[in-house]
């Protein structure tokens, strides 16, 4: 069961990448471009994203459930560290250089092409370095 | 409204479902970052969503194809932004879909300020990038 709707839930989300053509970098990076030819077409995706998810959020929020009764707590809305910041600001580097995040990364790879499968590859190394560097801080604390 | 706002903002509502759907049928948030490295990590355990997540995520592109894709930067370049991404996400928690798609849902002030944080490093750099200058020497 959670197989099938977690299946879903990633098509209902691929075909929408799909649709709102999020997977070519120069699109994403026209957006990011506010001092050229600007183009508004990621904020009204992200957009149509929030508001529709944002009744389910509510939902799961104040009942502190899913709608198969299953216990679901949602991350802290609230606590703002130097990690928080740090790490994204790093993202949006990696982002701003290449038009891609993870997930139209994956789609890209579907197309086979060496510059997809080196982005996806370069995402994987980083998630490796940074459990490496938490790893070493979480024994170094223990010392 | 140009048919191409039409549907960015059509696979937004798309995008939107199906973070909805996974939230109130499995109880998990579609975080495309956390869900990759849970995933590439082996956490075993409630392991088959994320599989079966990513899988519809990756099937109508293999079955309808990309589209036009352009990339900007050549191989070398986007394995080093790949690199950065994956270390980003993982240290501040969240990419475009945990933070901009899912965090923005729930009204959390903390994926608001890192989406702006991500917005703002990224739109920087492509300004250094496209206009060959750092703004504020322009």
């Amino acid at each position: 069961m959670a197989f099938l709707t977690a299946l879903i839930a990633g098509l209902l989300f691929g075909t929408g990448l799909l649709w709102s053509r999020m997977c070519d970098p120069q699109r994403v990076l026209a957006f990011l471009d506010v001092a050229g030819l600007w183009n508004p077409a990621l904020a009204f995706t992200m957009g149509g994203a929030v508001l529709v998810a944002m009744p389910a959020f509510y939902f799961v929020r104040k009942r502190h459930v899913d709608m198969l009764g299953t216990a679901t707590t949602l991350p802290d809305r609230f606590k703002l560290t130097a990690r928080l910041f740090c790490g994204s600001a790093i993202f949006g580097i990696g982002w701003g250089l290449s038009g891609i995040c993870p997930g139209p990364g994956l789609l890209l790879l579907t197309g086979g092409t060496t510059q997809s499968i080196v982005f996806v590859a370069g995402i994987v190394a980083g998630f490796f370095v940074s459990g490496v560097l938490d790893e070493s801080a979480k024994t170094g604390a223990q010392r | 409204m140009t048919p191409d706002l039409w549907s960015s903002l059509g696979g937004g509502l798309l995008i939107g479902a199906g973070a909805a759907t996974l939230l109130l049928l499995n109880g998990r948030i579609a975080g495309i970052s956390g869900i990759l490295d849970n995933t590439v990590r082996g956490v075993f355990g409630a392991q088959a969503w994320r599989i079966a997540f990513l899988l519809g995520l990756v099937a109508p592109a293999a079955v309808f194809g990309l589209g036009e894709i352009r990339f900007a930067q050549s191989a070398p370049v986007l394995a080093l932004a790949g690199v950065l991404v994956g270390f980003g996400t993982r240290v501040g928690s969240g990419c475009t879909s945990g933070h901009g798609v899912c965090g923005l849902a729930n009204w959390s002030l903390r994926s608001l300020l890192a989406t702006l944080t991500f917005m703002t490093s990224a739109a920087l750099v492509v300004f250094i990038v496209r206009h060959g200058a750092v703004p504020w020497h322009s």
